[in-house]
């Protein structure tokens, strides 16, 4: 799965780093971000979880195909 | 016509929400609710509607609207003036936000771990040393989150008999004038620690041992507990600054930098913010950040005495109490009604919430909801309590609820951990908890330990 963040509209909460710790981080300013290698796409059970738990729906999940 | 139930109501259980919130979920999400002046809301009580509410850019938390819901007398005033952060909407909350998003990001607040930990160590030094009887909120649960704000921010913690005092009248004065006056006080105590830094900065000055020259405050500054050796490691920076603006006959500030000397610094001096603005945003964080974490500490360690089991499970595990935290947080839902108003007509669950009509949303109830959480009513603290509304949702979700997380840990962990046989010191239904209308908690935790 393909995931991407509108940083635009995020606003530091840090429910996705909180929520799956493997696939978000939060760069030096405290907006969120994906790690390192999870750029073309993940498979982390807590994916949807950490979307689902975004106060400001900034995380897009892509189905792939 | 039938009146509908009133919001607020008191809590008849400090951990549950009030019983008359109850009967309105078992009959639909939303339901019509009178405020303390005859005017009518919705009381929203579902999770579900909750979330698609918050998120809609159609209700507004703008508190100067004029069709805002009030719960309480205290907050006619106070609608006279802007609120920062969760009072305004955006862009401009967008911009307030987001120049406060990097101190409150999930690694710099990672990064106060140690120095937290030595504040409530220190704290529980002082606790032990003292010996039982002690009254847990004054000698613990208030001075964690107050120190760490403080010191956070930059504001003098020897202040913060004044400045805890002033947000008691803020937050939970009977009437209007009261409240103004706490608004108020603040208002001018951080309007002058505003100034006092910027002269500060401009003058290159470091801080020394003068207190803030304000006669009236002066009697208020004299720690009453606390650690203040922790505030003398602060962070003090002394800058070098050009010739020209030595000399300057203003007594420099006896005060850590902070927060507010980085917006000085970075948001007065390019003027993307103004004077006024930085004191309201400074308002906000030093109240918040002090009043509803120290109810969480003393409000979440009276539950876990009064659910042994629950209790055991936290001391036997240690390990569980990142979970237990966040299961206190939405058991608790110390800050129970999010208020709204609409701005267009919003279709929800089948009822219309017309334009200019209040909304106020119940998250102890909404905390409750049974489609998201099984056996809701019952503590547990190896729940893993995600998508809990205890710090909002939306924009306006709480900017410090990673630092909450990690000061509700550290105390929670070290608590247990150094006084492993506490107990309440009295019958638990002789503690006095705060009215409904405001944060949720109690007014005095009486604890002890040691042989019975």
């Amino acid at each position: 799965m393909r995931v991407t963040i509108d940083t635009d509209v995020c606003i530091g909460a840090g429910q996705c780093v909180l929520t799956a710790p493997k696939v978000f981080t939060q760069d030096d300013d405290g907006f969120s971000e994906l790690l390192a290698g999870c750029a073309d796409g993940v498979d982390d059970p807590m994916l949807r979880e950490a979307a689902r738990a975004c106060p400001v729906r900034a995380i897009t999940l892509h189905e792939e195909g | 016509m039938a009146q509908s139930a009133p919001f607020p109501q008191d809590r008849t259980c400090p951990y549950h929400p009030p019983t008359g919130y109850r009967p309105l979920n078992a009959r639909a999400p939303l339901n019509r609710v009178t405020l303390y002046d005859d005017s009518q809301a919705w009381l929203v009580t579902g999770h579900a509607e909750a979330q698609a509410l918050l998120t809609d850019p159609r209700l507004s938390a703008d508190r100067q609207n004029p069709a805002f819901p009030l719960t309480a007398p205290r907050f006619e005033l106070s609608r006279h003036v802007q609120t920062a952060l969760l009072g305004v909407d955006d862009p401009l909350h967008n911009k307030q936000r987001r120049m406060l998003i990097p101190t409150f990001g999930v690694k710099r607040v990672a990064a106060m771990r140690p120095r937290i930990q030595r504040v409530v160590d220190e704290l529980l030094d002082a606790v032990v040393a003292q010996g039982p009887p002690v009254e847990l909120i004054s000698a613990f649960a208030l001075p964690v989150p107050s120190i760490v704000i403080s010191e956070l921010l930059g504001v003098p913690y020897a202040d913060h008999d004044f400045f805890e005092g002033a947000s008691r009248r803020l937050l939970r004065s009977d009437t209007p004038e009261e409240a103004e006056a706490g608004r108020r006080e603040l208002m001018d105590y951080l309007g002058q620690l505003v100034d006092r830094k910027r002269k500060t900065a401009d003058a290159g000055a470091a801080p020394s041992a003068n207190p803030l020259a304000s006669e009236g405050l002066r009697e208020a500054r004299e720690p009453r507990h606390g650690s203040p050796q922790v505030l003398r490691e602060a962070r003090d920076v002394q800058r070098d600054a050009p010739e020209g603006h030595r000399g300057t006959d203003e007594a420099p500030l006896d005060t850590p930098e902070g927060l507010l000397d980085e917006l000085i610094r970075d948001r007065l001096a390019d003027g993307s913010l103004d004077r006024d603005e930085l004191v309201r945003v400074a308002l906000i964080l030093l109240v918040a950040g002090h009043e509803t974490t120290a109810n969480m500490i003393s409000l979440g360690m009276f539950t876990l005495l009064e659910h042994p089991d629950q209790l055991a499970a936290l001391r036997a595990e240690p390990e569980l109490t990142r979970d237990a935290v966040e299961e206190l947080l939405r058991f608790l839902s110390i800050a129970d009604g999010l208020l709204r108003v609409a701005t267009e007509d919003i279709e929800v669950a089948g009822q219309t919430i017309r334009a200019d009509e209040g909304v106020v949303l119940a998250a102890s109830t909404i905390n409750r909801d049974t489609a998201v959480y099984a056996d809701a009513d019952d503590l547990d603290v190896r729940r893993s309590a995600r998508h809990h509304l205890a710090f909002g949702f939306g924009i306006h979700q709480c900017l410090g609820q990673n630092l909450a997380r990690l000061e509700l840990d550290i105390a929670f962990r070290t608590l247990l951990a150094r006084i492993p046989d506490l107990r309440l010191a009295v019958p638990a239904d002789a503690i006095r908890m705060k009215p409904g209308d405001t944060i949720q908690g109690l007014m005095e935790l009486p604890v002890t330990w040691g042989p019975r």
